[in-house]
C-alpha cells in the first residue's frame, strides 16, 4: 500500500502574509482582531488506532467545543485556517486505512482545511481556506492577518498534532551506511535533527554567561505544576502526579546537557480557536481579547552550527518586531508564554523579549525566584508543552484564557491585560501579542 | 569510531578527493572574500557560483562548545554512545564551523576554547573524512 496524502487543494499562505523583516512599524489592524473561543479535544498519549480518537476525530470535538464555547453556529463561519500536518510520523503506508473520511492521511496524522470543512457539520459557509503549516503559532498569525485583511470575518483556527503507535519519529529516521546530499555534513558525526543543537548551544550559553544545567530545575518543576492547572493538557488528564527537582536532576542524557525531561513529550490533541473582527467579537459569548500585533522569524546559520550570537540576533529581532507591530514594550508586557517544547530554549525568548527585565544572561538567575502562577513573575502560567505535552499552543489557550480571567487556578495574580504567545524554534517561528483592550 | 561514509557528488567531490590526499579545502568566494561551508553551488552571500573556488585551508581550530550525544536518531551511532559531538571553529575563519566526535577526548572532559589538529578518519567505503583531535 501506498501512503496517501493529505488532501493538497488548500494552499500554504503566502509569505506577504507573515511580518518577517523589522521596520513594518505598527501592524494595519491593531486591536481590529480577536479571539474569542476556545476548543480542546480530550488529550492522550498516543492514538489508540480507532476512528473515535483519531486527529480527524479530536479537531472535530474541538471545532465544536469552540462554536460552544464562542456562542457561534457552524453556519457563521466563513474561514478555516489549519496546520495541515500533525508533529509525529504518518500512520500509513504499512497500515491499513478506514473508510472515507479516514481513507487517507487526512484526519489521521493532519488535518486540512478541507478536510475539516467537510466533516464538521453546518461548515457550510466557508469561502476562505488556507493553511498555515508548521505550527499553531503560523496560523495563528495566517488567521489574524486574513481577518484582518477581510478576506474572511470568523475563522475557526485549527491545529490536531500526534502521536502513533511505537518509537516517535523513528520512520524516516537515518540508520544506513551512507549518507547523501546535505545531510552529509551532519550525520557523518552522528548530528542529525535538532537535538545535538540545542545541546551544544545551551554549552555554548552556559559558558558564556556562567551557569549550568541544574539551574533549570525550578523552571521545569514550575512548568509541570503549572500543567497539573491545565485541566486541558495531558498531565492534569493523565498523570497528575508531582515532579520535583530529583526527578529532573535524575532523568536520562538526550543530548548531554539536554535530559528528557528537558523535552515535551509528545501526545495525541487538537485544538481550535475562533478569531473574527473586533466588532463581531462584541456579541460573542465570550470577552473578545484582541490582537494587538504578529511577527515572524527565519533565521539561517552561517556554517552547520547555530551559533549563540545568532540565536540572540535572531530572537532579539523577532521581539523588536513583536514591540514595533503592538507598539508595546517590555514594561507592558503582563503574561509571557514562550516556547518551551525543548526548555534548553525558553532563556533566548525570556531575555530577548525582556520580560520582567530579563537582559541577556539573566534568565537562570530569574528561574531561581519565584515563578509560580500567584508569585510575581508567573512564567509561562499555561506550563507550556513540557508541563501539558507536546502540542505548541497550550501558549495560546493560556494568553486567552488569562486575557478573559478565565484561567481558574491558573488564573495570575499580577495584571493581565497584554499577552505574548510564540515558538518554536530561535532559528524560526511566529509570535502574537494579546490586550484586553483594541487601544 | 564507525561512521557512514559520505557519497561524493558533482558539488562535493572536490572536498572528499581533498580529504583522500588528507588536505582540508574549504568553498571560497573571491567576490566576497569569504568562506563557505558546507559546500553550496553558489555563494551564499553574492548567489553567484562563477567565483567560488577550493581553498586549503590550514588544519588547526579551537573547540566552540559541544555535546555528548547518549541517544542518537542514527542507530549507526548506537552502539558507541555516548560520544562527543564537538563544534570546531576554522583558524582562517571563525564563521566557518565543523563537526568532531573529538577521537582522543573522553567524554564529559572536552575542553571548551582548547586548540584541534586535524587528522582524517577512514570509514568503510575507504573514503577519508575530517576529524580533530586536541593539541596537548
Amino acid at each position: 500500500m501506498t501512503l496517501r496524502p493529505l488532501n493538497p487543494n488548500t494552499k500554504n499562505a503566502p509569505a506577504e502574509m507573515y511580518r518577517a523583516v523589522e521596520g513594518l512599524g505598527v501592524w494595519e489592524h491593531r486591536g481590529k482582531v480577536a479571539a474569542v473561543g476556545i476548543g480542546h479535544s480530550p488529550a492522550d498519549r498516543r492514538w489508540d488506532g480507532t476512528i473515535e480518537k483519531s486527529l480527524g476525530a479530536y479537531a472535530i470535538i474541538a471545532a465544536n467545543k469552540c462554536l460552544e464555547d464562542a456562542g457561534v453556529t457552524a453556519g457563521q463561519i466563513d474561514g478555516v485556517v489549519t496546520v495541515p500536518n500533525g508533529m509525529g510520523d504518518p500512520w500509513g503506508p504499512d497500515r491499513p486505512y478506514f473508510e472515507a473520511p479516514y481513507d487517507t492521511e487526512d484526519g489521521l496524522s493532519g488535518v486540512t482545511a478541507d478536510w475539516l470543512v467537510n466533516n464538521v457539520p453546518g461548515l457550510d459557509n466557508v469561502q476562505f481556506k488556507m493553511h498555515g503549516p508548521g505550527c499553531m503559532a503560523n496560523a495563528m498569525n495566517v488567521a489574524a492577518q486574513a481577518v484582518g485583511d477581510g478576506l474572511a470575518h470568523t475563522v475557526l483556527v485549527v491545529r490536531a498534532t500526534g502521536n502513533m503507535p511505537g518509537r516517535y519519529h523513528q520512520s524516516g529516521t537515518p540508520s544506513g551506511d551512507l549518507t547523501s546530499g546535505p545531510a552529509t555534513w551532519e550525520a557523518l558525526w552522528g548530528w542529525p535533527g535538532g537535538i545535538p543543537q540545542f545541546g551544544a548551544g545551551f554549552v555554548e550559553y552556559c559558558n558564556k554567561y556562567g551557569s549550568n544545567h541544574d539551574r533549570l530545575a525550578p523552571f521545569v518543576v514550575n512548568l509541570r505544576t503549572n500543567g497539573l492547572l491545565m485541566p486541558e493538557g495531558y498531565y492534569a488528564q493523565n498523570r497528575a502526579e508531582p515532579f520535583t527537582v530529583d526527578d529532573y536532576l535524575n532523568s536520562r542524557w538526550i543530548s548531554k546537557p539536554m535530559s528528557m525531561n528537558d523535552c515535551d513529550m509528545p501526545i495525541q490533541n487538537a485544538v481550535c480557536y475562533l478569531l473574527t473582527t473586533a466588532e463581531r467579537a462584541k456579541d460573542m459569548k465570550q470577552k473578545p481579547v484582541y490582537i494587538l500585533g504578529h511577527a515572524t522569524h527565519n533565521g539561517k546559520a552561517r556554517s552547520v552550527y547555530q551559533t549563540l550570537e545568532e540565536t540572540e540576533e535572531w530572537t532579539s529581532s523577532v521581539a523588536n518586531k513583536l514591540y514595533e507591530a503592538s507598539g508595546l514594550s517590555p514594561a507592558d508586557v503582563d503574561v509571557f508564554n514562550a516556547y518551551d517544547g525543548f526548555t534548553l530554549f525558553t532563556q533566548y525568548y525570556l531575555e530577548a523579549f525582556q520580560w520582567h527585565g530579563v537582559k541577556r544572561g539573566e534568565a537562570h538567575d530569574f528561574y531561581q525566584e519565584d515563578l509560580s502562577v500567584k508569585g510575581p513573575h508567573p512564567l509561562l502560567p499555561s506550563g507550556g508543552n513540557n508541563g501539558s505535552g507536546r502540542t505548541r499552543y497550550w501558549h495560546y489557550t493560556d494568553c486567552i484564557q488569562q486575557l478573559q480571567g478565565r484561567a481558574g487556578p491558573r488564573q495570575v495574580n499580577i495584571k493581565a491585560e497584554t499577552a505574548v504567545a510564540g515558538g518554536p524554534l530561535p532559528a524560526g517561528g511566529n509570535w502574537m501579542m494579546f490586550g484586553t483592550s483594541p487601544d | 569510531m564507525p561512521k557512514p561514509a559520505p557519497t561524493p557528488d558533482e558539488l562535493t567531490k572536490p572536498f572528499w578527493d581533498a580529504c583522500n590526499e588528507r588536505r582540508l579545502v574549504v568553498q571560497y568566494c573571491s567576490t566576497d572574500q569569504r568562506y563557505q561551508y558546507p559546500p553550496a553551488a553558489v555563494c551564499e552571500a553574492c548567489g553567484s557560483g562563477s567565483n567560488l573556488t577550493w581553498r586549503e585551508v590550514s588544519g588547526r581550530g579551537k573547540i566552540v562548545t559541544y555535546t555528548i550525544m547518549h541517544d542518537a536518531r542514527q542507530r549507526t551511532f548506537h552502539a558507541d554512545q555516548p560520544f562527543n559531538i564537538a563544534i570546531i571553529e576554522l583558524e582562517e575563519d571563525s564563521a566557518i564551523k565543523l563537526f568532531s566526535n573529538l577521537p582522543g577526548t573522553p567524554i564529559d572532559e572536552v575542553p571548551v576554547g582548547a586548540s584541534v589538529q586535524l587528522e582524517f578518519e577512514e570509514v568503510h567505503t575507504g573514503q577519508l573524512v575530517p576529524e580533530w583531535r586536541v593539541v596537548n
